[in-house]
């Protein structure tokens, strides 16, 4: 049963494919550190975990909920998760799949999690190992500059612009 | 007769199609709301349970998930996005992709509406497949990178974290 006083840790792998990967490192971690409450959506990852609460998919208002209460989100880069995570205001430690190790079609996820770091939107461990090393020292995570809810005004104005013209 | 309503509603508001798959493509179409201020917007994703991040009332419309690996799905979700316009007319088609939105914009086109491709942020280094083949369907092409876009598009102008 989840203890109301433990900090909360959200591992989510979104929605469409499987990460055994990072599915499997953090809860490795979570069995060495049982001072947290980990809850993971796992999606149709294989790996089962035996030492985090999971879920195959958390609907909508469950995930916002679970995110608000979270001391820290763990992810795969992707932008729904980066987006949600900055809006938040809460620290999010993000692992790359990589199309090389059959966890996407293409390596994006290697570019946005390079380029959101470079706009220093964005924590990133290269790998597994990477991410156990940065787990145990989370709390040392800065939160990163928040975002509003909308797009920038030079992009929504352009596009407004644009829907207007004849 | 048709034609005199078809003027009218140019003149007057416009009907939006937002459609993106769900996730990341949904999350960044959403951030583009303020673009859409005084028009109709009709919104379509691939999950049912998204309504919820829209105001109340707000028109929803849920299309199949498909991609360009799963040639069933395609079909399907062809066919469904066909209906969509068919039946919605809109004016304008916007998306953020993936497939889904790749072929909104492409059937729109064929029925001569105005077209807005904006690629999702995730695609920091290249086109997203379903964004290099938008171009010729597309009115407006854009990238969210400055360093990705071209003299002959994709165009940058900004991206969807915001000011």
């Amino acid at each position: 049963m989840p203890d109301s006083n433990k900090q909360k840790i959200f591992v989510t792998v979104g929605t469409d494919l499987p990460f055994d990967r990072l599915v499997k490192a953090v809860d490795h971690w979570a069995e060495q550190h049982p001072q947290y409450d980990v809850l993971a959506q796992i999606g149709d990852s294989l790996f089962v975990p035996s030492n985090m609460l999971f879920q195959k998919f958390v609907e909508p208002d469950e995930y916002k909920r679970i995110f608000s209460q979270s001391a820290l989100i763990v992810s795969h880069a992707g932008m729904g998760t980066i987006l949600t995570s900055l809006q938040f205001q809460k620290p999010l430690l993000v692992v790359p799949r990589k199309a090389s190790l059959g966890e996407h079609r293409n390596e994006h996820q290697l570019a946005t999690a390079k380029h959101l770091k470079s706009l220093n939107k964005v924590e990133v461990a290269e790998d597994e190992h990477e991410l156990i090393k940065k787990l145990s020292t989370f709390s040392e995570l800065k939160i990163k500059d928040p975002i509003g809810p909308f797009a920038c005004k030079r992009l929504t104005d352009s596009i407004s612009k644009f829907i207007r013209e004849r | 007769m048709k034609d005199d309503s078809d003027k009218n509603r140019t003149r007057k508001t416009k009907k939006v199609l937002a459609i993106a798959s769900g996730g990341g493509h949904w999350v960044q179409l959403l951030r583009l709301r303020p673009a859409f201020e005084g028009c109709k917007v009709i919104y379509a994703t691939t999950k049912e349970n998204y309504a919820c991040d829209l105001e109340a009332g707000a028109e929803f419309y849920v299309v199949p998930d498909c991609n360009r690996w799963e040639k069933w799905k395609l079909v399907k979700g062809s066919l469904s996005i066909l209906k969509l316009i068919i039946t919605q007319k809109p004016d304008i088609v916007v998306s953020t992709g993936a497939a889904p939105g790749f072929l909104a914009i492409r059937f729109a086109k064929l029925f001569g509406k105005k077209t807005i491709w904006l690629d999702s942020i995730a695609n920091a280094e290249e086109l997203s497949l379903s964004g290099q083949k938008a171009k010729n369907s597309c009115d407006m092409w854009m990238t969210q990178w400055e360093h990705l876009a071209k003299v002959d598009g994709p165009i940058y102008r900004g991206n969807i974290l915001g000011d």
